[in-house]
C-alpha cells in the first residue's frame, strides 16, 4: 500500500484494476435469453417465465420492461448500439422497419420445423408479419380498437348497445353533452396523443393514406379529408376534450362519468376490470366500431404485437424456444387471463374463459374487419406526424385543409429517402 | 530548457487529458460537422451506401421546417422570459439575504440553494404532479385564493409558463450566491458617503448597488442564457414537447431527430445551429467584457 | 422602525423559504402515502396513514437498488478519474513551458463554447465501434477529462510560487513526486470544489446516460426514474418515493460540503 501511496501512476493502475470487474457487468452462470417486452405486457409476461425456466434447466430469461412511449426509440437505439435483445415483442406496424434494417430474422425454417402456419392464426393479423413474401414474426396477441362505453350513459341517450353508424354516434354524443348535469362532461375520450383514431376513420372511409407505391402522402385526398373532418368535429362540438391532462387517470375519469366512450384496445378489458370499482363493473361494455355507412361495420386496425428473433442473437435456438413456448395455446390462454390481451392463436379462443367473456365478443366481431397500416418502415414517423397535425387541428390552431396539406408536405419529405432507395435498388 | 525526464513527465501529465479530449470531443465535433452535410440515417448505419452528401440541404430544410422555428421560438421564449425573471428573483433574494437586519442567514441561504443541487429529472416528476389540474397542489392553492383552475401542462398557452416557473424555482439560488458575492464586494464607504449626502435606500439602490453590480449581472445573464439555450430534461420528462409542440425546445428536437428517428444528418445540422447561436452570445459576452474590464 | 423593517424582511424571507421548500416537502409527504391517496380532491398534504410500501415496492418490484448502485459507482468513478486527469493537465499548463502551450490552451478555452450536444451522435457511434455502449465505460470515458476542470486547476496552480517547486527539485524530487506531494496538497481547496461539481454533475446527468445505457440493469437513477415516470403515470406516490431516492443523496452531499460548493460559485468562475 505504501508504494501505491507514493506513486500516483501505481495509484491510477490500482484504481483501474479495482474498477474493471465492476465495469464488465459480471459474468452469468446460466445462459441468459434477453427478452424485451413493453408496458403492461412486459409487466405481466413475467408470470409466464418461471415455468419456461423450469422446462429448460440452466436457462434464464432476462426480461426488460420498456414503457410503450419509449419503446420505439429504445429499439432503434439498441439497433444502432448493436445491443438488441434475443427476443422482442414488436408492434405489428413496426415490423417493416426492422426488416428493412435487416435486424430481425426470417422465421420460415423454424416455423416449418414446428409445424406452424397461417391456419393457426387470424389471417388478417398473420399478413402484417409477412413482408415481401417472407414471414418475420409470430403473432403474440392481437389488438384492434373497439368502442368501450358506459351502458348507463349511452342508454339514457337512447343507444343502450352503442352507436352503429357515424350518424348515430354523432347523435349519441350530442345527447350526452347536452343532457342535464352534463356540465364538465364529455361524450368521448379521443386522446390527441394517439394517432389511431384519425387513421382508423381514414381507413373506414377507404383511404390508403399513401399513394404511388407508398412514396407520397395522400392525406389531402377526398377519403381521408372526409374522415379527418369527422374526427375534428368531435372536438369542435365539445364531444371530446382536446386537453389530456384533465384525465391523467383514464379509469378514474371513466368511473366518474367524465366521459362515456373511449376507443381503445383489448388490454383495457383487464385494466377496466381491475381498476374500476366493483359497483361500476356492470355498467361498461364493448362494441365494434361504428362505420361511415349504414349496414357495413367500420374497419379497425390490424394491430397487436408479434414476437421476433433478432439477427444478432447468438442463441437463436433457445430464443426460438421461448417464442414457441409463448405461442403455445396454453400460454396464450394464460396470458389472456392475466392481461386480457387477446390471443393470436385461434385455438386459444375456444377456451372457456374467452368464449364466455362478454367484453371479448366485440373484438371477435371487429377482428373480421381489420386492415393494416401501410407496411413501410417510415410508418411510425408518419403516424407521429398524423398525431401532431391532428392535435393542431383538434385544438383549432389550424384548419382541416391547412393541417392536411402540411401533413402531406411533411410526409413527402419523410418519404424522399424511400423514393431514392427504391430507385437505387 | 528541459531535459528528457521533464519531457516524459509532460507527456504523462498532458497525455491522458489531451488524448481523451481529442478523441472524445474534437473528433466527434468534426464528425458531426461532416455528418451535417449528409443524409446519414438509420439505414446508413446498416449500409453506408445509403448515405449521400447533400451539401447544405439539411440546413436549408431546417430553415423551411416549421417545427424548427417552433422549437427556436419556444427556446427564445424560455430565454427571454425565464432569463430576466430568474435573474430578478436571484437579485431580490440576494438583496434580502445581504441585509444587515436579517438573522439565520446560513439557514435561508441553504434552503434557497437546495433546489439547485436537486436532480432535474426528479424535480420534473414532482412538478408534473404539482401542476396536475385536479389533484395538484398549485391549483388547490389557487382555488383557495379564489382563482379558477388552470390546466398547466395541458394548455399550450400555459405549458411554457409552467416550465419557466419551475426553472426559476430550481435555478434562482445559484445566481443568488454570485449576487451575494458581488454585493459583498461593494465598499461600505460608498453607502456611508451616500447617507451623508442624504440619499435614501431607494436612491442608494439605483445609484450605487445596481451600477456596482453591473458586471456581475452581465456575467450571470450570459451563463443563464447559455444554460437556458440547452433546456431539455424539463420538457422531456414533463410534456414530451407537447401540447402541440408548445414546449418543444431546440435540444429536444435534436434529440428526437437524432435518437428517435435517427435522422442523424439533420440532427447534426441542428446541433451546429445551436452552436452558432451560443457562439454569438459568447462573442457578445467577450466584447462587452473587454470594454468593461475583467470580470472573471 | 428598525424592528418593523426587520420583521417585514423576515416574513418575506420565510415566505420565499416556504415556497422553495413546499414542492420538496410535499414530495416527501406523498412518498409515505398509500397508493391512490395523493389523487384526491382537495390534494392531501400530510399522509393519513404513513406507509413504506412505495419504498419497498421500489426496491423489491422495480429494482431501484441496482440504479442506485450504478449512480454511486459512476459518480465516484468519474469524479476520481477526472480529478487525476484534469489536475495533471492543469498543473502542466500552469508550470511547464513547452512549445505551443499558449495557442493550445487558447484552443481549449475557445472550444468550451461548443455545446456538448454537438458531439452526441458521433460519440455514440464511436463508443459503439469500441463496444462501450451499455457499459460503465460509456459514461466514464467521455467524462474523463474536462476542459473546464483543466482551466480551473491551471488558474489555481499558477498562484503557487515557482520557488517552492524549485526547492523540491533541488531536493531531488522527481516530476511525478512534485505533482503528488507538493502540487496536489496545495491545490486541495480547488480539488474539493471540482470534485463536488463533478460528482453532482455526473449524478444529475440525464441525457447522456439515457442514450448510452440500453439495458435497465445499467440505468442510473435519473434514467430509471424517467423510465418509471413514463410507465407509472398513475402511481403518484411511487413516483414521489423514486424522486426522494434520487434527490436525497445529492442533498446530503451538498449539506456536508456546502462551504466548498458555495465558495466555488462565489469565486465567480464556476460554471455549471
Amino acid at each position: 500500500m505504501r508504494a501505491v501511496r507514493r506513486n500516483p501512476v501505481a495509484y491510477l493502475a490500482v484504481l483501474c484494476v479495482c474498477l474493471l470487474p465492476a465495469c464488465s457487468g459480471g459474468p452469468a452462470q446460466d445462459t441468459e435469453i434477453q427478452f424485451w417486452a413493453f408496458g403492461s405486457e412486459g409487466e405481466n409476461v413475467k408470470a409466464l417465465l418461471p415455468a419456461f425456466e423450469r422446462q429448460h434447466p440452466g436457462v434464464r430469461v432476462k426480461l426488460q420492461v420498456i414503457p410503450w412511449t419509449a419503446a420505439h426509440e429504445k429499439l432503434l437505439t439498441a439497433y444502432a448500439g448493436e445491443s438488441t435483445p434475443d427476443v422482442c415483442q414488436l408492434g405489428n406496424t413496426w415490423i417493416p422497419e426492422f426488416v428493412t434494417l435487416k435486424a430481425i430474422e426470417p422465421l420460415e425454417p423454424w416455423l416449418r420445423r414446428a409445424g406452424l402456419d397461417s391456419t393457426s392464426y387470424f389471417s388478417g393479423i398473420w399478413r402484417t408479419n409477412f413482408i415481401e413474401d417472407v414471414q418475420y414474426g409470430l403473432p403474440w396477441y392481437v389488438d384492434t380498437r373497439v368502442l368501450f362505453y358506459r351502458k348507463d350513459m349511452c342508454a339514457r341517450a337512447g343507444f343502450p348497445t352503442g352507436p352503429r353508424t357515424w350518424a348515430e354516434w354523432d347523435t349519441l354524443c350530442r345527447r350526452i353533452v347536452t343532457a342535464k348535469g352534463g356540465h364538465e362532461r364529455y361524450a368521448v375520450l379521443l386522446p390527441t396523443t394517439e394517432w389511431a383514431p384519425p387513421v382508423i376513420f381514414g381507413m373506414q372511409k377507404g383511404s390508403l393514406m399513401l399513394r404511388d407505391r407508398n412514396t407520397y402522402g395522400d392525406f389531402s385526398g377526398a377519403a381521408f379529408h372526409a374522415a379527418f373532418r369527422f374526427y375534428i368535429d368531435f372536438f369542435k362540438r365539445g364531444y371530446a376534450p382536446a386537453a389530456l391532462t384533465d384525465v391523467m387517470n383514464i379509469y378514474q375519469s371513466f368511473g366518474e362519468g367524465y366521459f362515456a366512450m373511449y376507443i381503445t384496445g383489448p388490454w383495457n378489458i383487464g385494466e377496466f376490470s381491475r381498476r374500476l370499482p366493483p359497483a361500476l363493473q356492470d355498467v361498461w361494455m364493448t362494441a365494434p366500431l361504428p362505420g361511415p355507412d349504414p349496414g357495413r361495420p367500420g374497419v379497425s386496425l390490424a394491430g397487436g404485437s408479434s414476437l421476433v428473433l433478432f439477427s444478432r442473437s447468438p442463441r437463436k435456438e433457445l430464443a426460438w424456444e421461448l417464442i414457441r413456448y409463448l405461442s403455445a395455446p396454453e400460454q396464450q390462454i394464460m396470458f389472456y387471463r392475466i392481461t386480457g390481451d387477446l390471443p393470436a392463436r385461434v385455438e386459444a379462443w375456444q377456451d372457456s374463459a374467452l368464449a364466455t367473456n362478454i367484453y371479448a365478443r366485440a373484438f371477435f366481431e371487429q377482428l373480421k374487419h381489420v386492415a393494416p397500416t401501410p407496411t413501410i418502415p417510415q410508418w411510425e414517423q408518419i403516424a407521429m406526424k398524423v398525431q401532431d397535425f391532428a392535435e393542431l387541428a383538434a385544438r383549432n390552431k389550424m384548419t382541416v385543409e391547412e393541417s392536411l396539406s402540411a401533413l402531406d408536405r411533411d410526409v413527402d419529405r419523410i418519404l424522399e429517402k424511400r423514393r431514392w432507395m427504391l430507385n437505387v435498388r | 530548457m528541459f531535459g528528457s525526464s521533464r519531457a516524459r513527465a509532460l507527456l504523462i501529465f498532458l497525455g491522458p487529458a489531451l488524448l481523451a479530449i481529442s478523441v472524445f470531443f474534437f473528433l466527434p465535433v468534426l464528425a458531426a460537422l461532416v455528418m451535417s452535410f449528409t443524409d446519414f440515417d438509420i439505414y446508413s448505419l446498416g449500409d453506408i451506401r445509403y448515405a449521400r452528401f447533400v451539401g447544405f440541404r439539411n440546413y436549408l430544410q431546417l430553415f423551411n421546417d416549421p417545427l424548427f422555428w417552433k422549437a427556436l421560438g419556444n427556446t427564445l421564449y424560455f430565454l427571454v422570459v425565464g432569463g430576466p425573471l430568474s435573474v430578478a428573483v436571484s437579485l431580490g433574494a440576494a438583496l434580502l439575504l445581504h441585509s444587515r437586519l436579517v438573522r439565520f442567514k446560513p439557514m435561508f441561504r441553504f434552503i434557497y440553494f437546495m433546489p439547485v443541487v436537486t436532480t432535474l429529472v426528479a424535480i420534473a416528476v414532482v412538478w408534473r404532479y404539482v401542476y396536475h389540474p385536479r389533484f395538484g397542489l398549485l391549483n388547490a392553492a389557487m382555488g383557495a385564493l379564489g382563482f379558477s383552475p388552470i390546466d398547466w401542462l395541458g394548455d399550450p398557452d400555459w405549458a411554457m409558463p409552467a416550465l419557466i416557473i419551475m426553472a426559476v424555482w430550481k435555478n434562482f439560488g445559484y445566481n443568488m450566491i454570485i449576487f451575494i458575492a458581488g454585493l459583498q464586494n461593494i465598499p461600505a464607504s460608498l453607502y456611508e458617503a451616500a447617507s451623508i449626502d442624504g440619499a435614501g435606500p431607494v436612491q442608494q439602490f439605483f445609484k450605487i448597488t445596481l451600477p456596482m453590480l453591473a458586471p456581475t449581472t452581465l456575467f450571470i445573464s450570459i451563463i443563464t442564457m447559455i444554460g437556458y439555450f440547452q433546456f431539455f430534461a424539463e420538457p422531456y420528462v414533463m410534456t414530451l414537447g407537447g401540447p402541440m409542440n408548445s414546449t418543444l425546445s431546440i435540444v429536444l428536437l435534436m434529440y428526437q431527430q437524432g435518437f428517435r428517428w435517427w435522422n442523424m444528418g439533420y440532427s447534426a445540422a441542428l446541433a451546429f445551429v445551436l452552436f452558432a447561436m451560443i457562439l454569438v452570445v459568447s462573442v457578445i459576452q467577450t466584447r462587452v467584457q473587454k470594454q468593461k474590464g475583467d470580470l472573471l | 422602525m428598525k424592528t418593523l423593517r426587520q420583521s417585514a424582511l423576515m416574513v418575506l424571507l420565510v415566505v420565499i423559504a416556504v415556497t422553495t421548500l413546499l414542492p420538496l416537502v410535499w414530495m416527501v409527504m406523498a412518498s409515505f402515502m398509500p397508493s391512490g391517496d395523493a389523487s384526491s380532491v382537495p390534494p392531501p398534504f400530510f399522509p393519513r396513514t404513513v406507509t413504506l410500501e412505495q419504498y419497498i415496492g421500489l426496491f423489491t418490484r422495480l429494482h431501484l437498488g441496482r440504479s442506485l448502485f450504478n449512480s454511486v459507482l459512476l459518480s465516484v468513478a468519474v469524479t476520481l478519474i477526472s480529478l487525476v486527469v484534469n489536475s495533471m493537465a492543469g498543473y502542466a499548463f500552469a508550470k511547464y513551458r513547452f512549445r505551443g502551450r499558449a495557442p493550445l490552451f487558447k484552443l481549449l478555452i475557445a472550444s468550451m463554447v461548443i455545446p456538448a450536444q454537438v458531439t452526441m451522435l458521433p460519440l455514440f457511434l464511436l463508443l459503439n465501434k469500441m463496444g462501450l455502449i451499455n457499459t460503465y465505460f460509456g459514461v466514464i470515458i467521455p467524462g474523463m477529462a474536462s476542459i473546464f476542470g483543466i482551466f480551473l486547476i491551471r488558474q489555481f496552480a499558477m498562484t503557487i510560487p515557482d520557488s517552492l517547486l524549485e526547492a523540491a527539485r533541488m531536493d531531488g524530487a522527481s516530476d511525478l513526486r512534485i505533482y503528488w506531494s507538493v502540487i496536489l496538497p496545495l491545490c486541495k481547496p480547488i480539488l474539493v470544489t471540482l470534485a463536488i461539481f463533478t460528482f453532482m454533475g455526473t449524478w444529475n446527468d440525464f441525457l447522456w446516460p439515457l442514450i448510452v445505457m440500453t439495458d435497465d440493469a445499467m440505468y442510473t437513477l435519473p434514467v430509471a426514474l424517467a423510465n418509471l415516470a413514463g410507465e407509472h403515470v398513475q402511481d403518484t406516490e411511487l413516483m414521489m418515493a423514486g424522486s426522494v431516492m434520487t434527490v436525497l443523496p445529492v442533498l446530503v452531499v451538498f449539506a456536508a460540503v456546502q462551504k466548498y460548493y458555495l465558495a466555488g460559485i462565489m469565486a465567480g468562475s464556476v460554471k455549471e
